[in-house]
């Protein structure tokens, strides 16, 4: 059998985080009942006229700048011509040949080897309106229902080079490329309310071709899942039909969840008849140097520059940082516990360990979890501190989970202070030794190890709570 | 002859305009005629210069990222020859 190689580009649609849509004033809000932020623009009146969204330009050059690429200073719109439903005009207003921003890349690491993945371009363009279909999927529905709410709503659509060869590496793509767009501000970046949106151009050649092969063009994938699973499946669906001696169709398909597969859309011949002429309705839009420099001094810290803080700074490992910077929520949340914390690397720990378990137990995101992270860096600082055992801790970490109270409050009202009063646990001590005068011979005879058994024994007598180093001290003390 | 019968009705089609067949021949030839004419733009030398998508001299009119009001639910719907569930009813989107 031939080996295939394959190869991946992605098309990434950003939603804006603008407060308006791109070309008129409605709201951008999520969720509101269908066709209420809607305006004779944005339903493609006659004689209505668009005027730009400064914001937009201003997030299109952030992030065109926190992706290392050129910012086109001539900008235009143009008309994409094309009749379907989700647009009243008939036209999308969007960036045919000049687009804001050229070149770039992402830098992806996998199982500790690196790879630059080229952004081909970036341009600005509206979202559609919503089509919601009467039946259960868009091909077995007799009609459907148009929501103009979306329309309009600023877009960015990120074009990446074929440089991937793997399911994992597009998967890693996007992870970084939603990470950095969390971390400039730019986008919700909320996979499945659309916010953040993924086509995949794939194809399979034979090893050692020199063409790529004939592409298809999934869309409708709408988790990190999803990609990864279309495109698995469409690789063994065109490893099949050239192996069959058949040729794979350049076309459109749709990732159909339910069933793990994806079914063909529309021929794109005809479609990609789109008939791009300039926008007549809006100006041209000129960036110079000092609104560029501008923006990439207020360019705030991105995923990699906190990876390198927390390794270097934190002292955290490298891969351990890299699930904390990888969501900004939770990377917000560690800096904000280390600021009442002594000990950084216990913070990532409890992140990464009890947190991130409780996190996926109740399938809820940092922003909902119920401990402040104050609270957590204290709780850290009382078990650095020797206040708490860790055993304790997780108790009072539990307690933390159900209501809004200091570790230290907890601390009190369960009772767990340590004991540090040297004439209380001298008491516990005592009792101890008289108990068990094997293990005080043992150690008199020179085994050391027989005070393990004995600090042991005092803790369980004082329910945990005596303070280690002074029970063994005492020990020593009284067995010398 | 630029364009072709084939041409008109492809264009046609993508415009969703029904040319009688009768029309064909005639559309064909003023497609022709504005093409032919507009070749006379052609013979101008134009090594050197810019292409110019707009002709106004001005540039950067925006707006503020402020939402105002547009119109309501029921006045938006007002012009749909269908509504259903609070949207615009249109007929099935794929063949």
């Amino acid at each position: 059998m031939t080996n295939y190689i394959t190869v991946i580009g992605l098309e990434v649609h950003a939603e804006l985080k603008t407060k308006t849509k791109a070309f008129c004033s409605c709201s951008t809000e999520f969720g509101s009942l269908p066709n209420t932020h809607v305006c004779p623009v944005c339903l493609g009146m006659p004689g209505a006229l668009p005027v730009l969204n400064k914001q937009v330009v201003e997030f299109a050059i952030r992030t065109g700048l926190a992706l290392g690429c050129d910012i086109q200073k001539f900008n235009k719109f143009d008309r994409k011509n094309y009749f379907y439903p989700d647009l009243a005009k008939n036209y999308q207003i969007s960036q045919f040949d000049q687009p804001i921003c050229l070149g770039g890349h992402i830098d992806i690491e996998i199982d500790g080897v690196p790879k630059r993945l080229g952004i081909t371009r970036i341009h600005m363009e509206e979202d559609a309106g919503k089509l919601n279909h009467s039946g259960a999927t868009i091909s077995t529905s007799d009609f459907s229902s148009v929501d103009y709410n979306r329309a309009g709503v600023p877009l960015l659509e990120i074009v990446s080079e074929p440089d991937m060869r793997s399911a994992e590496e597009a998967r890693a793509y996007m992870e970084q490329l939603k990470a950095i767009l969390e971390y400039i501000d730019v986008c919700d970046c909320k996979m499945q309310e659309g916010s953040l949106r993924c086509d995949a151009n794939i194809s399979i050649m034979p090893e050692g071709a020199k063409e790529f092969g004939t592409r298809a063009e999934i869309k409708n994938l709408n988790s990190f899942r999803a990609l990864v699973r279309a495109i698995e499946y469409e690789v063994e669906r065109q490893k099949a039909i050239l192996e069959d001696g058949g040729h794979v169709v350049q076309e459109t398909r749709t990732w159909d969840e339910a069933n793990g597969v994806t079914l063909s859309m529309r021929s794109k011949e005809e479609a990609h008849d789109y008939r791009y002429f300039p926008e007549p309705d809006l100006v041209p839009v000129e960036i110079d140097d000092a609104w560029i420099e501008r923006v990439r001094g207020e360019l705030p810290e991105l995923p990699a520059q906190r990876l390198e803080r927390l390794v270097e700074k934190h002292g955290l490992p490298k891969y351990d940082a890299s699930l904390i910077v990888a969501t900004k929520a939770m990377a917000d949340y560690f800096d904000a516990a280390c600021a009442n914390s002594k000990d950084d690397k216990a913070v990532s720990n409890w992140l990464l360990g009890d947190v991130s378990a409780y996190l996926n137990a109740e399938n809820i995101t940092i922003e909902q979890f119920p401990v402040k992270p104050e609270n957590l860096g204290e709780l850290v600082t009382l078990i650095k501190d020797g206040v708490l055992s860790s055993k304790l801790a997780k108790k009072v970490f539990a307690e933390m989970l159900k209501a809004d109270k200091t570790p230290k409050q907890l601390v009190k009202e369960l009772g767990l202070e340590q004991v540090s009063d040297e004439g209380a646990i001298a008491a516990i001590v005592d009792e101890v030794l008289a108990e068990n005068p094997q293990s005080v011979a043992d150690y008199k005879a020179g085994k050391d190890k027989a005070i393990g058994f004995l600090v042991g024994q005092v803790m369980k007598k004082s329910r945990g709570k005596a303070n280690p180093g002074m029970v063994n001290k005492l020990l020593k003390e009284k067995m010398q | 002859m630029k364009v072709t019968v084939k041409d008109v009705e492809h264009i046609a089609g993508l415009s969703r305009l029904t040319i009688p067949e009768s029309e064909m021949e005639k559309f064909t030839e003023q497609f022709n005629q504005i093409l032919n004419y507009a070749d006379i733009l052609e013979k101008i030398d134009t090594e050197g210069i810019e292409p110019t998508p707009y002709v106004l001299p001005i540039s950067n009119a925006f707006r503020e990222d402020v939402p105002q009001p547009g119109v309501t639910h029921e006045e938006a719907l007002e012009n749909a020859p269908a509504v259903y569930n609070d949207g615009f009813k249109v007929p099935r989107v794929i063949e």
